[in-house]
């Protein structure tokens, strides 16, 4: 749909596809017949909060990972380090250890699915190649060998999740206190026979995506690129922490403004906002208030917040891709590159926790009754920053829950991306398919995880829009 | 012979039956050489197309707008099959059901109200077959690989047997051997 009208003019896409999410996207054109306004708008909504109460408080972290289908490995873990923090136990080392292993396999298998089946198409096809191909139907015919990879990386990650608790998607084994049932031999030796070919097959994606870069100059210039602060978790050294961790904050030119924050402590950092157009709300840095506060999070800012890594080929990895700039790198089109730079990353550590003599130990769970009303559990989930917080009664039944997703953190930033991108690929003169998916490519770099995002509530579909000033609507794509 | 058209959508639920549908793995390109994928989260298509053979629908409905939306796929649909406990039976999204909206908008944000909301929610999210006629039903939550996986099989022999006819193409499926509660 394309009515030109004498003034403005308003573009709708809908939905937007190779997302994880339902989501909608407007852009609003002025009498000159540039983008003047661009609106991300999430259209699921789901309760999450209020169907909780009430249940006991064990409950929360397998009811709670059914916010989402990709990561419900960092629901799991999150929901029970908050029962943790609600039992005030200290949970066995051996379970950490193995729970970081489950938490690092879902970081691999996410952020495969997330590079290869939902964005290599943009890479392989570029952002105006023919819409019946750009997909991964096309990438098998067209380049079966990268199809292939995304595949054996995804099940490397899914497999592992598998031998440890005993289903890929929506496992139970991680529980408040711990883990429910040892590391088996057999198991280990599955999983760390599977991490040569898996690393070897990330390298060579590294190699492939940064020849591939010269190609993308306009998109790094315009998906998203500009400064904001950054926040992710790092350890006492600094270096970046997936499963434990603090929380760092970093400024756009690469100063640290606050360090290791407690996870009891966020209330006092971040705050979060709600605007009438969409189901998923906009959290800020507290101290700098809603118009300074926009930060990311993800793997783009967790490698811009890190020291290092802690492991070999991930840490010179690293080094290369921090060569690119002396400060943060603003370009969120390299999200895609430290996605693959933290699989390489989750490859090793997995590797280096599964040699740990310690790690067959049957020691994996506390138990204990809650000694506590209020309960906070924080991890990397691949998207980001994930917090579970949880409030019981004497009883241990559920009187609050609240949960600030990955995807949430980056709304800012993502609203702002889709606004300096269709600024500089949509024409109204000259609409064509390939600018408005150029637009959705900005939110594919960011991987927002849409059904976490509206936990709250639900419906995975974007959608695109052109309106004129007036309010009418000239363009659309829409299901 | 012309591939059969298939589908898969996403209403309200996690996206994790359609990850059980990619643990597949390299079962994917097997079945994917077999079929044309015309409409799914994974390809940029805008609007559901007509003349579709096989669509997979995940997730409950929610909202006006997936009834609607439901009714279009059904009216362009042969084979339409509920994957998963949410299209099945509402499950986890259909745990809002005894809490009115007001009361849910006023759980999770401080501005917004169900009267103002983006989206017409439905006060119930029903199953799918409340809404729409459905021809096979894959429980799980997800379904599990070798059930989906096993779907596909029948689904792509019955093709063949009906030897482009796809209008005389007889298809069941009993999802029971792959499936169970508990399992």
């Amino acid at each position: 749909m394309n009515e030109s009208n004498t003034t403005t003019t308003k573009i709708t896409i809908e939905p937007v596809t190779r997302i994880e999410g339902h989501a909608r996207i407007t852009l609003q054109m002025n009498e000159d017949g540039e983008v003047n306004q661009a609106f991300f708008h999430v259209t699921q909504f789901r309760g999450f909060e209020a169907f909780c109460v009430g249940r006991p408080f064990y409950e929360l972290p397998g009811i709670l990972s059914r916010t989402c289908g990709i990561c419900p490995v960092s629901h799991l873990i999150a929901g029970a380090k908050a029962c943790d923090d609600l039992l005030a136990v200290e949970i066995p080392p051996v379970a950490n250890r193995l729970r970081k292993v489950m938490h690092l396999a879902q970081i691999l298998q996410s952020h495969a699915l997330s590079y290869f089946f939902l964005s290599a198409p943009d890479l392989v096809f570029g952002m105006n190649g023919n819409v019946k191909q750009r997909n991964i139907c096309g990438l098998a015919e067209q380049t079966p060998e990268l199809a292939k990879r995304g595949i054996l990386l995804r099940k490397t990650g899914q497999g592992i999740i598998e031998l440890l608790g005993g289903r890929r998607i929506h496992p139970t084994w991680v529980v408040p206190g711990g883990v429910s049932a040892p590391l088996s031999t057999s198991a280990r030796d599955s999983i760390l026979a599977m991490l040569p070919q898996a690393r070897e097959e990330v390298l060579k994606t590294l190699n492939w995506h940064k020849g591939l870069m010269p190609k993308f100059n306009q998109e790094i210039q315009a998906l998203a690129n500009f400064s904001s602060l950054y926040a992710g978790l790092v350890n006492r050294k600094g270096y970046a922490r997936h499963y434990d961790g603090r929380i760092r904050f970093m400024d756009s030119n690469g100063n640290v403004i606050q360090d290791h924050v407690e996870a009891s402590q966020y209330p006092q950092f971040i705050e979060e906002t709600e605007q009438p157009w969409t189901y998923m709300k906009f959290p800020f840095y507290r101290p700098f208030g809603e118009e300074r506060g926009m930060y990311r999070v993800g793997p783009l800012a967790r490698l811009n917040i890190a020291d290092g890594l802690g492991t070999p080929l991930a840490d010179r990895e690293l080094q290369e891709f921090k060569t690119m700039s002396s400060e943060p790198i603003r370009a969120s089109f390299h999200y895609h590159w430290a996605r693959l730079i933290e699989m390489l990353y989750a490859i090793e550590k997995i590797e280096l926790l599964l040699n740990d003599e310690d790690i067959l130990s049957n020691h994996v769970r506390s138990i204990a009754a809650p000694n506590r009303l209020e309960g906070i559990g924080m991890v990397e989930a691949p998207r980001g920053l994930l917090i579970h917080h949880y409030r019981i009664d004497e009883n241990g039944l559920v009187t609050g829950v609240n949960l600030i997703v990955a995807t949430g953190h980056n709304n800012s930033a993502m609203n702002r991306g889709i606004l300096q991108a269709a600024r500089v690929f949509v024409r109204k003169e000259r609409m064509e398919e390939g600018m408005l998916n150029a637009v959705e490519a900005v939110i594919r770099c960011f991987d927002p995880c849409l059904s976490c995002a509206t936990h709250a509530f639900g419906r995975p579909r974007l959608q695109i829009q052109l309106l004129s000033a007036k309010g009418e609507v000239l363009h659309e794509l829409a299901s | 012979m012309d591939k059969p058209r298939m589908a898969t959508l996403w209403l309200d639920g996690c996206s994790g039956c359609h990850m059980s549908v990619l643990d597949m793995d390299e079962r994917i390109l097997e079945i994917l050489g077999q079929v044309e994928l015309v409409y799914s989260p994974l390809v940029d298509t805008k609007e559901f197309p007509s003349n579709v053979t096989l669509t997979l629908v995940e997730g409950a409905i929610a909202s006006k707008e997936d009834a609607a939306f439901i009714q279009r796929v059904r009216a362009n649909t042969k084979w339409l099959v509920a994957l998963g406990d949410c299209a099945i039976t509402g499950n986890v999204p259909g745990m809002r059901n005894a809490i009115s909206l007001e009361r849910l908008f006023g759980a999770s944000y401080q501005k917004l109200s169900a009267a103002t909301a983006i989206t017409e929610l439905l006060p119930q999210v029903l199953p799918l077959h409340q809404v729409v006629p459905v021809d096979l039903f894959l429980p799980g939550c997800p379904p599990p690989v070798a059930a989906i996986y096993a779907l596909f099989q029948e689904f792509l022999w019955a093709v063949n047997e009906a030897n482009g006819d796809l209008e005389a193409m007889r298809f069941t499926f009993d999802a029971t051997q792959y499936t169970g509660f508990g399992r």
